[in-house]
């Protein structure tokens, strides 16, 4: 897949000197004609848009995501809507990959092949599933790569050498590394300096692959972790979201606006 | 799908963790792997200690009360006619119910691995009472999520939390119930896993969850086989053990040494909560076939709706208000070795008031939903019949919902 959109975009981010910024918001949160709006218009900003389609009983998610997914549910978020916002995406800005992520039980019940060929007439170009690791992923992911589908591995600090060898090696075009013990969202308790030499030892197994770091990543800290290939901020619009809803001002303005800093920071 | 004999069931997955190829599993989250993993490595070797064994046995007995006894219930069996109805009492277990078992055991295992810190969740908040009581015991500190609907109804049960020292994490999210207090546990989990050792409170979770707490309450049956050689020289021929079933830990335990033995000989009955006759939100995936799903780390039947979100459950006994269930039992579900059915609210609140006009122990809601199905057959069964029903827990613990729905109890 070495032609893929989301190879092209960490192409892209290289030639400008800086990591790709990944962002993360709730499919349907906190309407499905408002998510749209948000990513079509974060993703000027953006290099890769991640869309979660929301799950009742999230087992790694902290706070802010569980509130923004419980929001979209509420609001009458489907699955198909999920995929109905990514086509509609598509048809405006066809260069920017999107990335679903989701736990497998959603996939289990639309059954794994309908989802992937749904995922393709969607365009959506890689797949993150939380609960479903490495190994138990293999069939799953095979699946998805000939479908021309990333198939995204997580990789998390408590990931031993041999195993982080063995999921490095059956990866495709992107790995995401989990920087610290914790569900998304939890303030950075490790320094960054700890972060980027974790990272670069991924990074040393594999030139090629682009890692990309992930959870307690805010406009305060994602500077120091620019040497990364790509950089997700998630919970920090999620809780962007929650609190422009609150205040009754434009969510799509404050939304955007954070991502522009975060974009900035990092230039 | 089929059965090993001499193995024991906990035993008898694939090495993905599967029984019969699609229940049980281990869906977690990469974060999880390693502990995970170490905590099954440790488990295998601890349970071929022999030193290990023997603390254990040590602390069933003197900590725990073990062997709990085995009565027959002779005025009810006379009132109902037909079938002999006999009562495991589970509920005289320190504490008042068999959650003690899977509680001591992870207490040991957490000592073991040289962790200070365990966590757990609890819906009826018999296992996080028991958990808290066994942390107390071996000198850990504990920590228990329970959803903020259940620390309502369940006072007395995180009182006595509390008095162990644990710190209760109430949970807001979703039903504010077993579900969420099993979600909030894990993530916790994910966050601490480094320092942190966490129980799961029944044969739930990812596979070796199960393991462990299906190889903690077979205890049960194994007191009852060598109870019944004594009561009746050797194994009757027409054996029915009824236990409800929540997540599933106590059916298992109670049955574990007998599902060997044909079904003829032994039938197994498992009881889920039917809820209020009223309400549609029922907790018992088994016997009003849920489709499978994966919950909290393991494929199951679960009730959940056509995309796959979990529904909410309700039931009177919050024991046994789970959408999902055990592994285990799905397994013995699809190969027929086991029957499920359900009871509703009304049927144990009537089971309860039965057993207390004629006999003197005192079970809890989870256990009057088997008791009100020994009630439904016995009628229908000739007196060579042996109904056995597992008493697990006490109802100390309900006494406000007893109160409020039938007055002076």
């Amino acid at each position: 897949m070495n032609n893929s959109l989301i190879t092209q975009s960490f192409q892209k981010a290289q030639k400008e000197n800086r990591p790709a910024l990944l962002t993360y918001i709730v499919a349907g949160d906190n309407t499905k004609k408002k998510s749209l709006e948000i990513l079509k218009s974060i993703s000027d900003y953006a290099d890769i848009c991640e869309v979660g389609f929301p799950h009742n009983t999230p087992i790694a998610d902290g706070g802010q995501i569980q509130t923004s997914a419980y929001r979209a549910l509420k609001n009458g978020i489907k699955i198909n809507d999920v995929f109905s916002i990514v086509k509609k995406f598509k048809k405006i800005k066809k260069n920017t990959p999107i990335i679903l992520m989701g736990y497998y039980n959603m996939i289990y019940q639309y059954t794994e092949n309908k989802f992937i060929s749904k995922c393709k007439k969607s365009k959506v170009d890689g797949l993150i599933v939380v609960d479903l690791p490495y190994p138990e992923n293999k069939i799953f992911a095979a699946k998805c790569k000939m479908n021309k589908i990333n198939f995204i591995q997580l990789i998390s600090p408590t990931t031993s050498k041999s195993r982080l060898k063995r999921i490095v090696g059956d990866s495709h075009d992107m790995i995401y590394y989990i920087s610290m013990l914790s569900t998304t969202g939890g303030k950075l308790k490790v320094s960054p300096k700890k972060i980027i030499k974790e990272y670069q030892k991924i990074k040393n197994l594999s030139k090629s692959k682009n890692i990309v770091i992930g959870f307690g990543i805010t406009e305060k800290t994602i500077k120091s972790l620019r040497k990364a290939d790509g950089l997700v901020v998630g919970s920090a619009i999620c809780k962007e979201i929650t609190k422009s809803i609150k205040k009754r001002q434009n969510v799509v303005t404050n939304v955007t606006n954070v991502v522009k800093i975060l974009k900035n920071k990092i230039k | 799908m089929k059965l090993k004999k001499n193995i024991p069931l906990i035993d008898q997955h694939d090495k993905f963790g599967f029984w019969g190829g699609k229940f049980g599993g281990s869906f977690i989250p990469e974060t999880l792997k390693k502990p995970v993993e170490d905590l099954t490595t440790k488990f295998e070797k601890l349970r071929k200690n022999k030193k290990f064994i023997k603390e254990r046995d040590h602390y069933f007995k003197n900590y725990i009360g073990s062997p709990t006894s085995f009565i027959k219930l002779k005025n009810l069996s006379n009132h109902l006619g037909g079938a002999q109805i006999w009562a495991k009492v589970v509920s005289e277990a320190n504490g008042g119910a068999h959650k003690i078992y899977n509680a001591t055991v992870h207490a040991l295992i957490c000592k073991a691995m040289g962790k200070k810190y365990i966590i757990g969740d609890t819906g009826a908040g018999y296992a996080g009472k028991m958990l808290s009581m066994a942390a107390k015991k071996f000198g850990l500190k504990c920590k228990i999520f329970m959803g903020a609907k259940d620390i309502k109804r369940q006072k007395p049960n995180c009182d006595a939390m509390k008095r162990n020292g644990a710190e209760i994490v109430p949970v807001y999210s979703g039903s504010q119930t077993l579900v969420d207090a099993v979600s909030e546990c894990m993530r916790y989990w994910v966050s601490n896993c480094d320092n942190t050792h966490m129980c799961v409170g029944s044969t739930v979770g990812p596979n070796i969850f199960v393991k462990i707490c299906g190889w903690s309450t077979a205890q049960i049956s194994r007191e009852l086989k060598s109870q019944l050689k004594k009561e009746f020289k050797k194994i009757p021929e027409k054996i029915k053990l009824i236990n409800c079933v929540g997540g599933g830990s106590s059916a298992y335990g109670f049955w574990s040494e007998f599902i060997d033995y044909s079904k003829k000989q032994i039938e197994l009955i498992g009881v889920e909560a039917g809820g209020s006759k009223k309400s549609k939100l029922h907790a018992a995936p088994l016997s009003r076939n849920a489709k499978i799903g994966i919950l909290h780390g393991a494929a199951s039947y679960v009730c959940q709706n056509d995309e796959g979100q979990i529904e909410e459950t309700q039931s009177i006994s919050a024991g046994l208000d789970y959408p999902g269930v055990s592994p285990i039992h799905c397994f013995l579900k699809d190969i027929k070795r086991a029957r499920y059915t359900y009871a509703t609210d009304e049927d144990a609140l009537n089971a309860y008031k039965m057993i207390k006009k004629f006999e003197k122990i005192n079970p809890s809601l989870e256990p009057s939903h088997a008791f009100a199905e020994a009630i439904r057959i016995a009628p229908k069964l000739n007196k060579d019949t042996v109904v056995i029903v597992n008493s697990c827990g006490d109802a100390e613990k309900d006494r406000d919902i007893l109160k409020a729905r039938l007055g002076n109890y």
